[in-house]
């Protein structure tokens, strides 16, 4: 903890250097356009993409109604086309009452807690996976806005240190590739630029649909690293950060990717 | 490429890849792959041609690889196709999937996602109405993920 | 719960050649990974999918370990008459499922 936050000071000072270092809007590419033609197919074809299963489902939990208050989703939120559009463009959103970001899954399990009396739904469980796919979809073709609330600047600045911070028994920060090395290939995969634009995505690795804190999870295993939990702070603020990274891009959950 | 050779390519590259040892059952061999497709065709000959098997040339990920298979056929009932039958040759197991066709179906083409644990030949044989063989084969890249994960 | 996406066109013409689309949820464990402590886990995929018009086969599909998971499948069939398309996906462990799409045909 202590260590991250004086990572997190050191971060905010450099944070000028650090941004100068972010990709220009005009360079910004979604993942999309490294993978082949046939894998964009999978995505953008609504008949075949794997992540509308998921998205099916959601739409079924949004409208169930849960034990305890006997509510839906829908019983407040109504039609999720409508309400749910242009929600997922801006989380991680701050919460007043942690005084903290919180992601989508949070928020639904916070909904969940606070409004319908019904039990958390686990991280990376089918069911929270699917209503976050629901809610996501509705978002598609939205640009992202996330982070502009001037709330949300210091979990920003502690998310752009985590990106920057060089760990891990390879050293590696998520700069050094996904900053400095896109475009450049990693073993015979694609290096990415790293954005978010698409969670919850199908990743073809997991062969099932997986949020965006199991991806940066992955990522620092890959590196040698030890992954924060599920949940935690510190993933949360990364979160934020690439989603920031990503202002004025178009949502394209669910998305597919290798 | 072999385990050994794919390794140290890796390190080669930088060691920014680390490969853990899995367990590897024995492959699927070259002998495997071809009596699977004499249990289907029998003594008859295969010939080749009119089969079309389409796959990436270099995959992005061997655990959903998109895979059509189309065959010329007029597709009328004195002239169609009956079934398509689909192999590979260094999975664990020699045969990937069967599909079989009625003369309504109109064309003769079946898309799917299919899994290739390796770089290896993959062969489409299909069975024509007349009672002949015909096949198709395509040579695949597989890579491996640049970075393993744990499992949740 | 299982959930199946099945894709065909509402409204066609008689003798008209239509693609169908069914993506099904399902693992399609191979039955040869193993846990991190050793131990093998168990087959579970499915291996057949049929597609019926009218109760009349028209397509059938044996799945082996190596269709991906999630089975996907896109084929053809000439309609001449207005029905219904019955699909059905059945494997390991009593896995049973089933989708239904009706077309009108003019």
């Amino acid at each position: 903890m202590r260590l991250a936050r004086t990572i997190g000071i050191a971060g905010m000072l450099a944070a000028t250097a650090v941004a100068a270092a972010e990709i220009p809007q005009e360079q910004r590419r979604s993942g999309l356009t490294f993978m082949t033609p046939e894998t964009q197919t999978m995505q953008n074809d609504d008949t075949a993409n794997p992540g509308m299963l998921w998205v099916l489902d959601g739409e079924a939990l949004w409208n169930r109604k849960e034990s305890n208050a006997g509510k839906a989703c829908a019983d407040c939120h109504g039609n999720a086309g409508a309400s749910m559009k242009g929600v997922a463009a801006r989380y991680p959103a701050f919460d007043k009452m942690l005084g903290r970001p919180v992601d989508l899954e949070q928020r639904i399990n916070l909904c969940r807690t606070n409004h319908q009396q019904a039990p958390q739904l686990a991280f990376e469980s089918r069911d929270l996976l699917a209503i976050t796919a629901f809610i996501a979809k509705q978002s598609r073709g939205t640009p992202i806005e996330a982070g502009s609330d001037p709330q949300l600047e210091p979990f920003i600045a502690k998310g752009r240190a985590l990106y920057a911070q060089r760990q891990g028994q390879l050293n590696l920060a998520c700069s050094n590739c996904h900053d400095e090395s896109w475009d450049k290939r990693l073993a015979g995969s694609a290096i990415t630029q790293g954005h978010a634009t698409g969670y919850p995505l199908y990743r073809l690795e997991w062969q099932t649909l997986g949020s965006l804190q199991r991806r940066l999870r992955a990522c620092m295993t890959g590196i040698r690293a030890q992954a924060y939990d599920f949940g935690s702070p510190e993933l949360v603020e990364l979160e934020l950060y690439l989603m920031s990274r990503s202002r004025g891009m178009p949502m394209e959950a669910p998305a597919v990717r290798p | 490429m072999d385990e050994s050779t794919r390794r140290e390519f890796f390190a080669l590259a930088g060691g920014a890849a680390m490969l853990t040892v899995t367990l590897r059952p024995a492959e699927a061999t070259p002998d495997m792959l071809a009596s699977a497709i004499r249990n289907v065709v029998g003594t008859a000959p295969v010939k080749t041609g009119k089969v079309k098997l389409d796959i990436p040339p270099l995959v992005e990920n061997g655990n959903t690889v998109p895979m059509t298979v189309s065959v010329a056929s007029p597709m009328a009932p004195e002239d169609h196709v009956k079934s398509i039958h689909v192999f590979n040759e260094k999975n664990p197991q020699p045969n990937i999937g069967n599909f079989y066709l009625s003369p309504q179906a109109g064309r003769a083409q079946v898309a799917t996602r299919i899994r290739l644990a390796d770089s290896q030949k993959v062969v489409a044989v299909a069975k024509l109405s007349d009672g002949t063989f015909w096949s198709a084969s395509v040579d695949v890249v597989v890579t491996l993920a640049a970075c393993t994960e744990e499992v949740i | 719960m299982p959930s199946a996406l099945v894709n065909i066109p509402k409204k066609a013409k008689r003798g008209d050649v239509i693609e169908i689309k069914t993506l099904m949820s399902h693992i399609m464990e191979t039955g040869y990974r193993h846990t991190a402590s050793g131990e093998a886990v168990a087959r579970d995929i499915i291996t057949s999918f049929t597609c019926r018009f009218n109760g009349a086969e028209i397509f059938r599909a044996d799945l082996f370990p190596a269709i991906a998971a999630n089975p996907f499948f896109t084929f053809f069939a000439t309609v001449t008459e207005s029905g219904k398309f019955e699909f059905e996906w059945v494997g390991d462990k009593g896995f049973s499922e089933t989708a239904s799409a009706s077309i009108s045909v003019e």
